[in-house]
């Protein structure tokens, strides 16, 4: 019969459309915004109900390996011994792997010596060229850069923006953790510890223990290295020093980079900058 | 509908002992290093082509194409892969000519598939094809100044020949690009340019080859038009060109007489950047090659490189949980694709939306198990040489990290199993009882765009477009690559070879697919825990020589043509990079199609052939 | 708009009364054009390269961008208020693009989805790629990532709905369609031996006498990099450094810059007195001219001195106001 075809495929059709409607009287109407049915909604079940996430009320949330613009891990800012201090020792490995060279990296020299020292005095990623293709975190052997999750970030002029400095992509490690907690678990058991190498070896050095990384002790804060103040200046050399010699230099510098003025993630400050932009424009 | 192709294995080297018997003086070996085949004296090109095809077998065109060997012999060089449709491996044969006044015969007559093949060529690398009726650029415009992929022209933004950068660090000062150049904008004009007698000719040599007999810019002017043909544009803005790709269509009443693709409005220049990236930067960009399927190019793109490090000294291969892995992750894609096709193709046909809706509602389904995976939904770049960037998740589990995140829990094996064993098949048969029997869409399709077998076997058609016209040719039984060969499938095939049978193709592979992945997730289970991806390495040596690694991606066989040559930094980066791109070679035979049928019926054709235009202009 | 001159609105003749001329009328009127403007923002159906595909995932099912009264594609340029440039633009498309945007009625807008459409992305460094669509068109949101979330460009859409919240007809200058008499076309480039930008004829002229004049000007040897030093004080030693460099070489280089720099402020008039002011300021001597070399205003600006930029920014916005 001419018109059988038609008629099977609206029934398909008559079948999505009720479908979206199964879980208004599922949940009586509060389909939205409800965990639940959230992950029933987007999962893979027959008649999940409305398949639309209503956006900005309703996100979904990315996953761990979720990447868009890198950022740079630093110290939190509460760190006993280097708070706001970068992981990145310009070593320039993700410089090189970066397929259309959006990294920028300025190495650190100590300004006495000359000498580099294992710190950028520069940071730069230009967004407008970056393609999120992750090989800088990847490659990166500190584990000093990273994949950020947050894709809001659209700007009404990018001259001004999208080239992003040090300051802009730090953000501290507890931001990480945070947003990706197994992978950043992964990763410390890689290193060995969930200090920063650097740590590690200064810690060893001084004879204290490093913290074995497991899922219990992820949010531990690091022990103030107070009490082993005394074995550090009897071992001048290496890493101690060099360490020492940039905090030493700047310490006001770097304060106010972490401190005040804040690492980026901070959303509602953000958005608040930009109102009071547009503020001023008006 | 479906067939087990008869995989009978060509001899490459007793073809190659023919063809030395038969043309002594024409034909050599290829003795470089790490170089296979044979190269043809140019004068005899034609007739040894002749020969390959119908004495030898070959009679598949799959890829042509130049390199420019400046500094290494400083000639211009074409290769030719060419493989027989019954199975087995390729016949690679070379023409050389001198860089000034490049020229070699065409081989259009012999494979009508070369028809845009040599265009590129001539367009990107200057060659000269004599023979060739059109020989016009094809992804730049008429009046360009130079032959981009020639190794002495350098473009505007030209830093260094190789990637990384010396200006990235230690002293990396940002800037942009455009700040060190005079215009502020990507441009290069040339010395002698000028400005008075500047014409832009772009437009007027596309109607050239139409055969007008009038000038269709100077329409207006003429008073007495001696023509009842119309001539209609349709792109590169048109919403069912699937991109910014355009057809120069010219119609006698509703009837196409003659139609002519024009490209090039997506040309990113990928071949030139990959040829300066070094072999590990070319992964991410070619997920943008065909970006809908991009697990399959990294996967292509892999296979071409791991032929070249396997010659090398410190090489271990992918683990087979790799393996199992990289073919999960294609065969995803592939159901991936042909939902996106069928979906765009009903679009075409008139279907708004709604078709194109359910399916992308699945393909989302399938997005997220991606995003979780590689990291990104589209842009997966999850290969690496030798295994995969990691191993699947766990769980596909989110974190909340912005206000009003709604976060989500899978166990992944168990995610993956309800997908392939339940969701996937429900929703091919219901997209099956949605559209195969609609009346509207069989009178629409059923016959048109008819394409007959020898004709898509000469155009180089791949892909569904070929089996749907009864060539059970598919890469995965053809030339096995990777675990398929311990894999239970069917390739797909059907006899009708129009839109129609193109559609059912696609669901005949999805299904398929699905029944690959019902192998695979035991072979998940069996190999948890093993390794996916040995040693970190982030420029590996790459021995000297060239590869071509091909795939079955589900546009067609998705070719990477790689060679490696050796220059004062060693041979870090691809000395020519070139795809082999289904999508471009698949158009070659869409003016035949077209020819005869309606206009309404143009975009449905383009629909059924699935072009992307990353891949396509790439 | 066309009976009713709408800066007759801001004019005294206009009958208003005199307690009532804290523009109640415009307020409210302005509320209403952007609230419609804002809520039935039709994008135009037009998709480059891959981020098209996550706009029209973004169209489809699970984002469903028709929430936000964008309810229509239209394939056509004169039913649209929205371009979407999603994906690379490049030289051969640029042309039909600008004249799209041409062919759209006012009042349009143009969001750059994702990198390339931003500034060029990670094929950037392409000869046929144009680094932004801002080179040629005027953009109003920028949405980076590449290719941006479907949830990334939502987000840029409502930016953009909060921009369109933001205009208002007493502010004539902020948006052209509320000026007098029709808007300029942008101009259609060329495809010459390169792609002509119009506006750049002049400049492009010059550089070829030069070229004719046998003083070559070599575009792709431009000077190196330049180094922007951290310590600002050190700015008059740099520049006598400059000045008494005795690598001959070096000189000669920053000669020619020097140069081509007053050529190209000649030659762009509108940026010149900005140029001669930042050149007056006390930056380092090796600084001021990037800042000068901004070939157009989204282009060029170094992005070293956010703070001193956004200053820079607001004073001109000021300045305007
Ligand atoms: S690879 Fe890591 S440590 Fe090295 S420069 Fe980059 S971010 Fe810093
Ligand atoms: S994500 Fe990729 S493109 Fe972006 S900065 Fe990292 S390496 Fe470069
Ligand atoms: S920004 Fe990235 S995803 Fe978007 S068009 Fe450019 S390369 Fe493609």
């Amino acid at each position: 019969m001419y018109g059988k075809g038609i008629a099977k495929g609206l029934f398909v059709t008559f079948k999505h459309f009720f479908n979206t409607y199964v879980d208004d009287i599922r949940y009586a109407g509060r389909k939205y915004l409800h965990q639940e049915n959230f992950e029933v909604r987007q999962g893979l079940r027959p008649n999940g109900g409305a398949y639309t996430v209503m956006y900005p009320e309703e996100k979904i949330a990315v996953p761990e390996r979720f990447r868009f613009i890198p950022f740079l891990v630093v110290e939190d800012a509460d760190h006993p011994e280097r708070p706001g201090e970068d992981w990145c020792t310009s070593c320039g490995i993700c410089a090189k792997v970066c397929p259309p060279q959006c990294i920028w990296i300025v190495r650190g020299t100590n300004p006495e010596t000359g000498r580099p020292v294992p710190q950028p005095d520069a940071f730069y990623i230009d967004t407008d060229i970056c393609m999120n293709c992750g090989f800088c975190a990847e490659f990166c052997p500190f584990d000093a850069i990273k994949m950020d999750h947050d894709y809001e970030m659209a700007s009404y002029d990018r001259t001004a923006v999208h080239i992003y400095d040090k300051k802009r992509l730090s953000k501290p490690v507890s931001y990480w953790k945070t947003i990706a907690p197994t992978t950043a678990l992964e990763e410390a058991v890689g290193r060995g510890q969930w200090e920063h190498n650097d740590i590690a070896k200064v810690l060893k050095k001084a004879g204290q223990p490093t913290t074995a990384p497991t899922i219990e002790n992820m949010w531990l804060k690091p022990e103030p290295l107070a009490e082993t103040k005394a074995p550090e200046p009897a071992a001048p050399q290496a890493m101690p020093a060099k360490k020492a010699a940039p905090s030493a230099n700047k310490p006001a510098e770097t304060t106010a980079a972490s401190g005040d003025k804040k690492p980026k993630f901070d959303k509602q400050a953000m958005l608040a900058k930009i109102r009071e932009k547009k503020a001023n424009k008006e | 509908m479906t067939d087990n192709a008869v995989v009978e294995q060509t001899d490459t080297n007793a073809a190659i002992a023919v063809l030395k018997e038969k043309f002594p003086d024409a034909v050599q070996d290829d003795t470089r290093e790490g170089y296979k085949g044979i190269i043809v004296d140019k004068n005899k090109l034609v007739e040894v082509a002749t020969a390959i095809r119908d004495e030898l077998g070959f009679d598949y065109l799959s890829s042509a194409t130049g390199v420019d060997y400046l500094g290494i012999g400083d000639h211009l060089e074409m290769v030719y892969h060419a493989y027989s449709t019954s199975g087995g491996p390729a016949l690679v044969f070379k023409a050389q000519t001198l860089r000034d006044n490049a020229e070699i015969p065409s081989l259009i007559d012999v494979w009508p598939g070369a028809d845009f093949q040599e265009r590129e060529a001539w367009d990107l690398m200057g060659i000269r094809f004599s023979g060739h009726p059109n020989l016009k650029r094809i992804l730049l415009w008429e009046g360009f100044n130079g032959h981009p992929l020639r190794k002495d022209w350098k473009e505007a933004y030209y830093e260094q020949d190789h990637k990384p950068f010396d200006s990235r660090w230690p002293g990396g000062h940002v800037f942009r690009a455009e700040e060190r150049n005079v215009y502020g904008k990507n441009v290069a004009y040339p010395d002698d340019l000028d400005l008075s007698t500047l014409t832009d000719v772009s437009e007027e040599s596309i109607y050239s080859g139409m055969g007008l007999g009038v000038s269709v810019q100077n329409l207006g002017n003429s008073e007495h038009l001696q023509t009842d043909r119309l001539i209609v544009n349709m792109g590169p803005h048109h919403p069912s060109t699937h991109g910014v790709f355009r057809m120069v269509v010219s119609l006698n009443g509703e009837t196409i007489e003659s139609l002519e693709p024009v490209m090039g409005y997506l040309h990113r220049n990928h071949e030139k950047i990959g040829e300066r990236n070094t072999f590990l930067h070319n992964m991410p960009f070619t997920d943008r090659l065909d970006y809908i399927s991009s697990m399959g190019n990294n996967h292509g793109y892999a296979l071409a490189v791991e032929q070249l490090l396997s010659q090398g000294a410190r090489w271990t291969p992918p683990t087979y949980r790799a393996e199992a892995i990289r073919v999960l992750m294609v065969e995803l894609t592939r159901i991936v694709n042909h939902l996106w096709a069928i979906g765009f193709l009903l679009n075409d046909l008139g279907a708004f939306f709604t078709p194109a809706l359910y399916a992308i509602a699945e393909r989302e389904r399938i997005l997220d198990f991606f995003e979780a995976t590689a990291g990104s939904r589209m842009m997966c770049n999850y290969m690496r040489f030798g295994g995969v960037f990691k191993d699947i998740p766990e769980r596909i589990k989110s974190v909340a990290n912005l206000v009003n995140d709604m976060v989500r829990d899978f166990n992944t094996m168990d995610y993956l199993t309800e997908l392939i064993n339940e969701r996937l098949p429900r929703a091919v048969d219901e997209l099956d009882q949605f559209l195969t029997d609609s009346e509207i869409i069989r009178t629409r399709t059923v016959g048109v765009g008819y394409l007959p077998p020898e004709m898509a076997i000469a155009y180089s058609a791949a892909g569904p477009l070929l089996r749907a016209s009864g060539v059970p040719y598919d890469i995965r039984r053809a030339d096995p690559y990777s675990i398929y060969p311990e894999l239970d499938f069917d390739v797909a095939v059907r006899y009708n070879g129009d839109i129609y049978d193109r559609y059912l193709i696609r669901l005949d592979e999805v299904r398929e697919s699905i029944r690959i992945l019902k192998q695979i997730l035991p072979r998940l289970e069996r190999t948890h825990g093993e390794n996916v991806f040995g040693p970190k390495q982030h420029t590996p040596r790459v021995p000297l020589g060239e590869a071509y690694g091909r795939v079955e991606n589900p546009k067609g066989e998705l070719g990477y043509y790689v060679v490696s040559a050796g220059d004062e930094k060693g041979p870090q980066n691809p000395w020519r990079y070139h795809v082999r791109a289904p999508s471009f070679i698949n158009l070659t035979a869409l003016g035949e199609m077209c020819k005869g049928h309606k206009v309404a019926d143009v975009v449905a054709i383009l629909g059924s052939i699935d072009i992307v235009l990353g891949e396509t202009d790439r | 708009m066309s009976e009713l001159d709408l800066r007759e609105l801001n004019n005294t003749e206009f009958p208003v009364p005199a307690d009532m001329q804290g523009n109640v009328a415009i307020t409210s009127l302005s509320k209403l054009y952007n609230w419609s403007r804002r809520s039935s923002l039709w994008p135009m159906l037009f998709g480059l390269a891959c981020c098209a595909i996550e706009m029209i995932a973004t169209a489809a099912a699970r984002y469903d961008f028709s929430r936000f009264g964008m309810e229509v594609m239209r394939a056509s340029p004169r039913q649209s208020d929205l371009m979407i440039v999603s994906g690379t633009v490049t030289k051969k498309m640029v042309v039909p693009i600008v004249r799209l945007y041409n062919q759209m009625p006012e009042p349009k807008y143009v969001l750059a989805m994702g990198a390339c459409a931003s500034g060029g992305g990670p094929f950037k460094e392409g000869y046929n790629v144009v680094s932004g669509i801002d080179k040629y068109l005027p953009v109003d949101v920028y949405v980076p990532g590449c290719p941006p979330t479907p949830q990334a460009l939502i987000y840029g859409m409502i930016a953009l709905q909060k921009k369109i919240d933001g205009q208002s007809l007493a502010n004539m200058d902020d948006v052209p369609w509320y000026g007098v008499g029709p808007a300029e076309p942008a101009p259609v480039p060329i495809l010459g031996p390169d792609i002509i930008d119009p506006r750049q004829m002049d400049l492009i002229r010059r550089q070829a006498e030069m070229a004719a004049a046998g003083k070559s000007f070599a575009v792709r040897a431009l000077p190196e990099p330049i180094k922007v030093e951290k310590a600002a004080p050190k700015a008059a030693a740099a520049k006598a450094a400059v000045a008494a460099t005795d690598d001959p070489a070096k000189a000669e280089r920053l000669r020619k810059r020097e140069e081509a720099l007053a050529r190209k402020r000649a030659a762009q008039g509108q940026n010149a007195p900005a140029a001669e002011a930042a050149g007056e300021a006390p930056t380092p001597a090796q600084a001021a001219p990037v800042a000068e070399a901004a070939p157009s205003e989204q282009g060029g600006k170094p992005k070293f001195d956010k703070e001193a930029m956004m200053a820079k920014i607001r004073a001109k916005k000021a300045n305007k106001g």
